[in-house]
């Protein structure tokens, strides 16, 4: 037996003192497929080390909430007799070494986490940050990653309904790329990853397991440095085909009654999948490894365990119910494979040719995994990003420049170039394509329609954790509520640096704050997630990214609306209140190119309000189309409304009273104030929607009219915007791909 | 009448045109797996899109050898309407049902948007209620739609009018930036000899219903059962969908 | 018994893939390399008799399945050498 050096300890990924507690636990010294088996299951990813005891104040139940953090997805009721199972994940350090597998493989994992609960997975998102597109590197990973999700997403036959994607410097050498799924499972079907039963059958059914991926949870519980580049074999190839017949299978085994619980085999593969279906059952599992399909030979048992090739499902069946599961795996052409059985020892063990080599409990590996709590400490960068000074910036350019200008800026111009790619329609049910605000997908066999939205604003959070993790929770739901849906339900991915640094938790743990504090404001519980930490390199973090996934409910599908303006002559109506705030805007770091300042400040009741009052707007037929105030401010919501369809407008809007005079239109046109729509309404009945808002304490002004083909806006009478639509249009349009025609990086 | 959808491994637009049928056309539709080798006395037999065996090797080379493959050849010598969608089509080019092949966009993307086609041919059972030169606007989503056959193929098509449906404008010109994917003379679909296949790029499945975002594509559908009644039936009844179409059918969470 | 399969595009029919990578390998400064084709490559073991049979078989697997004979045109190169023991 192998001697644990230090070395190898320390390779593992597990510090001294981890080592000492698992000799404590075995009471003995680990095998090496033991110490395997606990450095992944100890890892970040896997165990939630540094952030459980954060994540644990998020509120998580509600009314509607069936399924809440916990399991492979969460649920929410949806009505009919219907659950709404979805969850978004991570898949960023892989995407930085092999983009688009990296992402190909994040999308199949996210809908494996869907399906093995046993809804069909309906829609997808995504999110995702890189670095500046004049960087040939960056350009070549934002290629692959948009072509990876296309390639995986579009061959399982999943639409991708929406995202979003920003840049900036800090995620040059760590994109960001998260992605979100939603299934629709009969609420009294949920499927659980739940092993239980002794005596009942261990199955694995799916791809033969490779080498592919070993340690791939330990290296996303890792930075990034010079080495990173030999580490490409621990990227898996996905098979979206595989994945295909597996998810179809699946699905028929669990309408067969004889199936007890079923989990994917994600991170840390057949490890993570065995000892946490034991752990929520209350058993034990034992398998033999050498039983497990292999498509390498001479493969070792540690091997075996860690691998983390995809599209693999582990299955626990019902005693009698073996033959049934094993037929409609064969109809698929797919070999569910007996490996094991359900013990009553509350332990994982593993055998090869029925010699054991690990002998671990449950416990240890899961709910007495190390839980940390990591020192926190106010960032030095804070107290300094935090002041601006406008005018020290020099004078403003000339508004009509600053337009031109954030239109065309990335983070904000047309992502087309992206979604184009995507197919966005497999299924027939989308009601909202990409592009056109929250993606909108109709739920068949009801008369309703599911809304969702990925949010998140680096800047934000970097200037300020707490408050910044709230606008993403508000411009998620508010993005959901513009289309007509009421915010049931949410899901997050926070990605951060490396928690071992104080600021860096610190970061977290303001967020978490914020997350919660919005989250119960708005009444939309958060009921899964996911954490990727030590998004890093060279000891330089990304912007402190939570993503936010809110996912809303339309009583009546034939009501949605949809950001953009529908008829000549309607009126636009702002609601909602700027201020003189440009703190972390996009006007910033495009113009001067800087993240200073404060985040624009939340009123969370005024929010609500706001969002309330549009599901109803919509649902009284009132009004025609709701776009919300974000990245750019106000003059680009407006623009975005009179794109695709190529309706002008001509607007007058009250001034911002502004602390610095000459950045006063600035502030007024591009300032990011939270709260805020920008909707359409048959000018008729402007009035109706305007008492509505006043009675429930909604600023509300009727600002222009639906015109013509040009974008004019004034302020308080004197024009500072008037361009040709379809110029802005195509300046828009065009950026990204413009970016793209320049040469990237080949290999 | 009634539609056989067949499903390869990795089909996934069958549900969407079980949907079409049944939902929205209100005409009866089962689906028939590819490992069946009986079209259960189906009326029209619809090859639908997706991904056939992952479009590994090429699209639509492994499923032409599913053993459902020599039942759809046999209806289709025998005079049956079949319409290949996407993938279907590529089925029918590799199966040699259809002449030519795909090749991938000239782009190098996929590419999911909105196309005009403009109907070229009425008297193809897909197309029998349309009018000459009708455009329709229909979706495209694929990634190998690029057309391709021999010169001298091509010429054949033309000459005997085997091209139903071209990318053109929205007001049926043929423009560079109205073919979306380089396809040769802008095809976009078309006929065997004894015009009763047809196969198309473009999902008119997706354009059923105005609030998806077109209901162009319902006509393609209208039109066999209108071809059927005066076919078989000898009927000349000129209002295609059923009175009540059938309930609409929950998104299946798992239909077989 | 393994034979090779080379499947290309014919030379008629646009090949964009290839083209892409011949403008690629361009920006990486080689303009010495003026034309790229890009195609298939099938490594067959087959269980054959003699190096005949084994081509026998490889052409007609690509006949049937391997290449699209309306957009491909292949060759065949057989290594009598006998494939070794798998283990790897």
């Amino acid at each position: 037996m192998t001697t644990i050096s230090d070395e190898l300890i320390q390779q593992h990924g597990l510090t001294r003192d981890e080592y000492e507690r698992i000799l404590h636990m075995l009471g003995r010294e680990p095998t090496v497929t033991e110490l395997g088996i606990f450095s992944v299951m100890w890892s970040e990813h896997c165990s939630y080390k540094s952030s459980r005891v954060h994540l644990k104040t998020l509120p998580t139940t509600g009314r509607r909430v069936l399924q809440g953090p916990g399991e492979n997805a969460g649920a929410v009721d949806i009505g009919d007799d219907l659950a709404a199972v979805f969850k978004i994940e991570s898949h960023n350090h892989p995407s930085f070494i092999e983009p688009y597998q990296g992402a190909a493989t994040g999308v199949g994992g996210i809908i494996r986490d869907i399906f093995t609960m046993g809804a069909r997975p309906i829609a997808l998102l995504n999110s995702l940050r890189f670095g500046p597109l004049d960087d040939p590197l960056v350009r070549r990973t934002f290629v692959g990653v948009v072509g990876g999700i296309a390639g995986y997403g579009n061959s399982i036959g999943i639409p991708t309904v929406g995202g979003e994607i920003a840049f900036d410097e800090s995620y040059t050498g760590n994109p960001l790329v998260n992605v979100f799924c939603l299934g629709i499972a009969k609420a009294d079907e949920i499927v659980k990853g739940v092993a239980s039963g002794v005596g009942n059958a261990v199955y694995y059914v799916g791809a033969k397991t490779g080498r592919d991926g070993i340690h791939g949870a330990t290296m996303a519980s890792a930075e990034f440095d010079e080495k990173s580049a030999e580490k490409r074999p621990a990227v898996q190839v996905g098979d979206p085909f595989m994945e295909k017949l597996l998810l179809e299978a699946c699905l028929e085994v669990m309408r067969s009654g004889v199936l007890v619980g079923i989990q994917d085999m994600g991170a840390a593969g057949l490890t993570c999948s065995t000892c946490e279906m034991g752990s929520r059952g209350g058993a034990g599992v034992t398998i033999d490894v050498s039983l497990v399909p292999q498509r390498e030979t001479g493969m070792t048992p540690y091997e075996i365990m860690l691998s983390e090739s995809q599209e693999r499902m582990l299955l626990v069946v019902k005693r009698g119910g073996e033959a049934e599961v094993e037929r409609i795996f064969e109809k698929w052409d797919l070999h569910a494979v007996r490996i094991g059985e359900v013990t009553a020892d509350r332990r994982l063990c593993v055998k090869h040719h029925g010699e054991v080599v690990a002998d671990v409990p449950n416990a240890a590996l899961t709910d007495e995994a190390p839980v940390y709590r990591r020192p926190l400490a106010e960032p030095a960068y804070l107290a300094d990003a935090q002041r601006l000074s406008l005018t020290s910036l020099g004078a403003p350019p000339p508004v009509r420049d600053v337009f031109r200008r954030i239109l065309a800026s990335p983070s904000v111009a047309s992502k087309q170039w992206a979604y184009r790619q995507y197919d966005h329609m497999v299924r027939t049910n989308t009601l909202v394509i990409p592009g056109m605000g929250a993606g909108v997908v109709r739920v068949k066999g009801t008369t309703r329609a599911l809304a969702m939205s990925v949010d998140g604003n680096g800047r934000f959070v970097y200037l300020d954790p707490f408050i910044g993790a709230q606008l993403a929770v508000a411009e998620a739901a508010r993005n959901v509520a513009c289309t007509g849906a009421q915010p049931i339900g949410a899901t997050n991915c926070l990605n951060f640096g490396n928690p071992e640094r104080p600021e860096i938790m610190w970061q977290f743990a303001r967020t978490v704050e914020g997350m919660g504090a919005a989250c119960r404001a708005l009444d939309v519980p958060i009921t899964g997630g996911n954490v990727s930490l030590y998004n890093e390199t060279d000891g330089r973090a990304v912007l402190p990214t939570p993503v936010v996934g809110v996912v809303g409910l339309i009583e009546d599908a034939s009501m949605v609306v949809r950001r953009a303006f529908r008829s000549d002559g309607d009126a636009i109506v702002l609601l909602g209140t700027g201020r003189d705030e440009l703190g972390g805007s996009e006007y910033l770091k495009v113009v001067h190119g800087v993240t200073r300042g404060t985040p624009p400040a939340l009123d969370l009741a005024r929010e609500g309000a706001l969002q309330r009052l549009l599901v109803r707007g919509v649902a009284a037929g009132l009004i025609r189309s709701a776009h919300d105030c974000s990245e750019g401010g106000l003059a680009v919501t407006v623009a975005e409304c009179c794109f695709t369809t190529g309706f002008g407008a001509s607007l007058d809007v009250p001034a911002v009273a502004a602390s610095a005079p000459e950045f006063g239109p600035v502030a007024t046109l591009f300032g990011e104030s939270p709260s805020r729509a920008v909707v359409s309404v048959d000018a008729g009945r402007a009035d109706e929607l305007v008492r509505m808002a006043v009675a429930a304490a909604v600023p509300a002004a009727v600002i222009g009219r639906v015109s013509g083909e040009r974008i004019r806006i004034a302020i308080d009478g004197t024009v500072a915007i008037d361009e040709p639509l379809a110029d802005v249009e195509a300046l828009w349009a065009n950026a990204i791909g413009r970016w793209l025609d320049r040469p990237r990086a080949v290999a | 009448m009634k539609f056989a959808v067949v499903v390869f491994p990795g089909s996934n637009c069958d549900h969407d045109a079980y949907h079409a049928v049944t939902h929205v056309l209100g005409h009866d539709a089962a689906f028939v797996w590819h490992k069946e080798t009986s079209l259960s006395g189906a009326d029209v037999v619809i090859l639908p899109g997706g991904f056939a065996h992952g479009d590994y090797l090429r699209t639509g080379a492994i499923a032409r050898f599913s053993p459902i493959m020599e039942e759809v050849r046999r209806f289709a010598q025998a005079g049956g309407p079949v319409l290949g969608i996407c993938n279907g089509f590529q089925v029918l080019l590799e199966a040699g049902l259809l002449p030519g092949a795909m090749l991938r966009n000239r782009s190098l993307q996929y590419q999911c948007e909105y196309v005009f086609l403009r109907i070229e041919q009425t008297d193809t059972p897909f197309t029998s209620a349309c009018r000459q030169g009708q455009v329709l606007k229909i979706p495209i989503a694929h990634g190998e739609g690029n057309y391709y056959a021999e010169p001298e193929v091509v010429e054949r098509l033309e000459r005997n009018r085997q091209v139903v449906f071209r990318y053109t404008t929205a007001e049926g010109a043929i423009t560079p930036e109205a073919n979306p994917n380089g396809s040769v003379r802008h095809i976009a679909g078309l006929c065997n000899e004894a015009r009763n296949v047809v196969g198309l790029m473009p999902h008119p499945e997706r354009a059923c219903e105005l609030a998806l975002g077109s209901a162009d594509g319902l006509v393609v559908l209208e039109s066999v059962v209108k071809w059927g009644r005066e076919s078989f039936l000898g009927d000349s009844r000129t209002d295609v969908t059923r009175d009540r179409p059938q309930e609409m059918t929950p998104d299946p969470i798992s239909v077989r | 018994m393994r034979a090779r399969v080379f499947v290309t595009l014919k030379p008629s029919v646009f090949d964009p893939q290839g083209t892409t990578v011949a403008e690629a390998l361009h920006t990486l400064g080689y303009a010495a390399v003026k034309d790229v084709r890009q195609g298939k490559y099938f490594e067959l073991d087959i269980d054959a008799r003699t190096p005949d049979e084994a081509r026998r078989i490889a052409a007609e697997a690509a006949d049937k399945l391997l290449a699209n004979p309306v957009i491909e045109s292949y060759r065949i190169e057989v290594d009598t050498a006998t494939a070794e023991a798998v283990t790897r």
